[in-house]
């Protein structure tokens, strides 16, 4: 299994940036999860450690070796796509075995690795059927089959799941993760899907505008977002942004509310906004605890049940909605006063300009 | 909108423009496109640029050799076509020259021993053409976009049958019905009629532009007439507020071909008219002056011939680019 | 607004059946959502409503009056769809107006204004009003669809999937906002989706459709917590319930394969019996009655779903998002008896308790 370095990758297309000089090494064995919305980079970043499309400038190392100029067959890597790319005048079987068949493995062996692979997967009954006659989990799996067979360096992924129906997604994503803990093969995995990340990688790399917001795991990611736009980014819904002025101690919110801010944040506050106190508190959904006391006081904009859980949101004034994760027997009338507190070790600041996290240095994940 | 769309619109920085856009180099580029755009136009309409200069050549300089790039422009090839001309008699010839006040057409008469004694055909059946080519292009757009609208939102029972006999009418070359015609129109007095023609023009170009906007109306889709039904509106207000304003590159498109058609269809003008109704195209090619060919007079036959089509195409450019390469480039 | 009735409708399409014999009723007021996979006869059941599909047999009543032969544009619906159906070559205002402007209703230019203005204003496109369609993002087109039904103060909403073509982030705000809306204006909505989450958050009360047929009608919570056959329970909620073959055995019910088993519930159930257990009512305790090894972790940041071997079943479970949890870590779990479906060979709910 292969490390992956690159030092300073970039792409140009004409004159803008696809993706911006990137450094980023991806560890032999680990899962790695390049996330960000359509037109953000991470395609692009995936083709160019394929090979598939050549560098602006920088260098791709696979285990130290420069690998920058070298064609994607001569990489030793798996590319599966989010249209399976399976060919359809061939059988699952024959699908699978064309890769081997292309590096000239007797036919013993090809018989032997496919059936192995093929029992992995449990596709053993459709191998004989054309892609045609398959489902699409079962296609993504005839695809996925085709990459393992070749016991590559590393698998890239582009999508994979991005064509199949939301049932199937669930538990391909599952057996995906499964069969990576099993082959423990360097996986790089391209997808704009933010539960999926958090879900399959060991770290995410979440990508916008053609520049690498953040790279931690899936908790870091989660709890300490870098910027707003990885805040905003990550989770269902996404963390609750506020724009404040902070003043003594005091953040002003919209609807004249006013929040405490935390002991261990005063300091950081102190010194690291601008002159004018202007802040972004940030909070996750389940971070709001609804309290008669509660000192933010909010009106009922609508609540929803999602299953296990209801879904709060909270109005503090024309435009600025709270999202509140509630117990599932919460129930509200629309525009009823709600008061709540927002959990302490859980808000974190924004700077208003920069638009990047403030660090306090102590705060939990 | 909730709090988090409402928030971006307030953020200072706007992720979305970050992408960075640099150079000003690619003002050195697009000249140079430009440059090589336009020596390409020039190598490609050097026939026709020919014969724009042709037209305006006197008879001589149109066949002198080497050819002449450097003339002095005469416009005696459009009054060769447009005039009927007879041969000066000797004695007529000799009276000429004795003037000393000859003015310029006189002096032309002298030099081409000829003499214009009433006006040609052509303007009469350049008109002719006008008149045919336009309405049947009218008729083939109107009835076309109402079955190509009908074929392609209703259920029709032998639809597809229909649609093929639709295309079958175009299968046959004209050379082989043309005769079957000329007896039928003989008979029932549309042999050389302005109607007569309009009738065989549009029901001619109509298979192809049923096919062609169909193809347009497939892609508009019918969400935007439904919703129209539902919003308290006809059928056909729907179709003449939502669905022909979306059309109008297929429109556009459809115009021209069925008007390039019309315009330049030869056989069966030549077979089907005699005198009343004749067009331009089989009367250019008898422009043939008693000695030798008459090349400017021609050339000015041909100039005139293209100018209405030059216009239309014109008028309608915005919307061909789109609609001529519609069918290549169909999205997914 | 109005209410809705649909009285034994059945639609074909050529060999295909696409309705039913769907009968319910849509209350004035409510929420309503048509749930289904693709190919469920939803979208041709709002169509039907609508009158841009005429039914084979069957009737569709407004507020008691029979509509089956009521065109379209008369029956006073307004329908919101999946996309396409802001007209092109029109501003934003004109499309909001084109409504009004029907031959049909001809408002006047003054009150047409200040309907678009009431509308605009509610949704926040006030901006946008002197825009070209084309110009716009697709919520912002799909905010102006929605203002266009609003404009019309129509009986009922018809909405088929208008969200569905938008990123994750936009539909959930927008879902928000429609439902706030449909709130505030007490409006008779209709509303198609294949999302689940979607029905459950929006809904007043979902249909639950498969192949023509509906499968449930009731609140979200009744879908949710009574689904009425292991297809809906599929359908609503994720991850997935968990749906566990199970046999009897002394006065017990024991999952196959497997080391959990538990008491034959009051009323008692047939021979063969799936035991569905959502993941949230399967609870990592340290004293649990059953035991199992993680066999993946999947962290969402707010929980965290555990993927639990249990012999040869796999049973999923959520668990707060800072869980300590290791691969392959042996742990002991339970079920909450009080939370378990149980559906009979035919995948139908058996009543119990």
């Amino acid at each position: 299994m292969a490390t992956i370095e690159l030092k300073q990758v970039e792409k140009k297309f004409g004159e803008s940036y696809a993706v911006k000089p990137l450094d980023m090494t991806i560890n032999s064995g680990e899962f790695i999860v390049l996330l960000g919305p359509s037109g953000c980079g991470k395609t692009t970043t995936l083709r160019m450690i394929s090979g598939l499309e050549a560098v602006t400038s920088g260098n791709i190392l696979f285990d130290g070796k420069d690998v920058t100029w070298l064609h994607p067959s001569a990489r030793d890597i798996a590319f599966v796509f989010q249209f399976f790319a399976l060919y359809s005048h061939l059988s699952a079987r024959e699908n699978i075995a064309f890769p081997l068949q292309a590096q000239g493995v007797k036919r013993e062996e090809i018989n032997q690795r496919v059936k192995a692979v093929a029992e992995m997967l449990k596709i053993e009954h459709v191998l004989n059927a054309r892609p045609g006659a398959l489902s699409g989990g079962d296609q993504q799996r005839v695809a996925l089959a085709r990459a393992l067979v070749r016991q590559p360096a590393a698998f890239l992924m582009d999508e994979p799941l991005g064509a199949l129906d939301a049932e199937f997604r669930e538990s391909m994503r599952a057996e995906i993760k499964q069969l990576h803990l099993k082959q423990n093969a360097t996986t790089v995995y391209v997808t704009h899907d933010q539960v999926e990340a958090m879900a399959m990688g060991d770290r995410i790399v979440v990508m916008s505008n053609a520049v690498v917001q953040q790279a931690a795991t899936p908790s870091e990611v989660y709890h300490n977002p870098a910027n707003l736009f990885v805040a905003r980014f990550i989770g269902s819904p996404g963390m609750n942004l506020i724009q404040g002025t902070y003043q003594a101690g005091k953040i002003q919110l919209p609807g004249s509310n006013v929040m405490t801010v935390p002991e261990a944040w005063k300091q950081t506050l102190d010194s690291k906004l601008p002159a004018d106190g202007k802040v972004i508190v940030g909070f996750r959904p389940e971070a709001v605890e609804v309290a008669a006391d509660g000192e933010i006081h909010s009106t009922t904009y609508a609540s929803d049940l999602h299953g296990g859980y209801t879904m709060l949101h909270l109005q503090l004034d024309r435009d600025v909605i709270v999202h509140a994760r509630a117990a599932r027997e919460m129930r509200y009338q629309l525009s009823e006063t709600v008061r709540f507190n927002v959990q302490p070790n859980m808000v974190r600041f924004f700077h208003p300009e920069t638009e990047a996290a403030l660090q306090n240095g102590s705060h939990t994940t | 909108m909730m709090a988090n769309q409402t928030y971006q619109a307030q953020s200072p920085v706007n992720f979305s423009t970050r992408v960075d856009k640099v150079g000003r180099r690619p003002m050195i580029a697009s000249a140079i496109k430009g440059i090589v755009a336009i020596i390409i136009a020039f190598i490609m309409l050097i026939p026709v640029i020919w014969m724009g200069m042709t037209a305006f050549k006197s008879l001589s300089d149109a066949v002198s050799v080497p050819p002449k790039v450097f003339f002095t422009p005469t416009v005696e090839g459009f009054v060769n076509l447009f005039t009927q001309q007879r041969q000066l008699t000797d004695a007529e010839v000799a009276q000429y020259q004795e003037r000393t006040d000859l003015n310029w057409a006189e002096q032309l008469v002298l030099q081409r021993q000829k003499t214009i004694i009433g006006q040609s055909q052509f303007a009469g059946q350049l008109l002719n053409s006008l008149i045919i080519a336009g309405a049947s292009t009218i008729f083939s757009v109107i009835f076309a976009v109402l079955s190509a609208y009908a074929f392609s939102r209703f259920e029709i029972p032998g639809k597809d049958d229909l649609l093929f006999f639709i295309l079958s009418q175009r299968m046959l070359p004209a050379v082989v019905v043309t005769v079957p015609i000329f007896l039928m129109y003989r008979q029932l007095g549309l042999y050389d009629t302005h109607i007569g023609m309009i009738f065989l023009y549009t029901s001619f170009n109509l298979s192809f532009a049923v096919w062609l906007l169909k193809g347009f109306i497939d892609e508009i889709p019918k969400e935007y007439e439904e919703a129209a039904l539902v919003d308290g509106y006809t059928r056909l207000q729907a179709f003449r507020k939502v669905v022909l304003p979306q059309a109008v590159t297929g429109i556009a498109a459809t115009t021209v071909f069925s008007l390039i058609f019309s315009w330049n269809e030869y056989a069966f003008a030549l077979m089907l008219t005699s005198d009343r109704a004749r067009t331009a195209p089989p009367s250019i090619p008898l422009i043939l002056g008693t000695g030798g060919i008459e090349w400017s007079t021609i050339a000015a036959g041909s100039m005139l011939f293209l100018i209405p089509v030059v216009i239309v195409t014109f008028i309608l450019r915005k919307h061909l680019l789109r609609g001529v390469t519609f069918g290549a480039i169909r999205k997914g | 607004m109005s209410n809705i009735r649909l009285e034994n409708i059945t639609k074909r399409f050529r060999e295909v059946t696409a309705l039913n014999d769907v009968t319910f009723t849509i209350k004035d007021g409510e929420f309503f959502v048509l749930l289904g996979p693709t190919g469920a006869g939803k979208t041709t059941t709002l169509r039907v409503i609508a009158g841009l599909e005429k039914q084979d047999s069957g009737h569709v009543y407004f507020d008691a009056e029979l509509s089956d032969q009521i065109p379209p544009a008369e029956r006073d619906v307004a329908f919101v769809f999946q996309q396409y159906s802001l007209y092109p070559n029109m501003s934003v205002y004109e499309n909001l107006a084109f409504p009004l402007r029907s031959p049909l209703r001809q408002t006047p230019e003054a009150e047409i204004k200040t309907r678009i203005h009431h509308a605009a204003e509610k949704l926040r496109i006030s901006h946008l009003l002197e825009r070209k369609t084309g110009k716009l993002s697709g919520g912002e087109m799909q905010r102006v669809s929605i203002g266009r039904a609003i404009v019309r103060e129509p009986r009922v909403f018809l909405m088929d999937e208008p969200l569905s073509n938008l990123d994750a982030k936009l539909r959930e705000s927008l879902r928000v906002e429609l439902k706030h809306i449909q709130k505030t204006q007490n409006s008779t909505t209709v509303f198609v989706t294949h999302d689940q989450i979607e029905a459950l958050t929006m809904a007043d009360r979902i249909a639950v459709l498969d192949e023509g047929h509906i499968l449930q009608i009731g609140t979200p919570f009744d879908i949710y917590d009574r689904p009425a056959t292991t297809a809906v329970a599929q359908l609503v909620g994720t991850p997935k319930i968990n749906l566990l073959p199970t046999v009897r055995q002394n006065g017990s019910l024991v999952v196959q394969n497997s080391t959990v088993q538990i008491n034959t519930p009051a009323g008692g159930v047939p021979e063969e019996v799936l035991l569905g257990v959502r993941p949230e009512d399967v609870k990592l305790t340290e004293n649990g009655r059953f035991n199992g090894t993680v066999a993946l972790i999947e962290p969402l940041g707010v929980e965290t779903i555990l993927h639990i071997q249990a012999g040869g079943q796999t049973l999923l479970s959520i668990v707060p998002g800072a869980t300590t949890h290791r691969l392959n870590e042996a742990v002991r779990f339970d079920v909450s008896e009080t939370h378990l479906h149980f559906f009979d060979a035919q995948g139908v709910r058996v009543q119990s308790g």
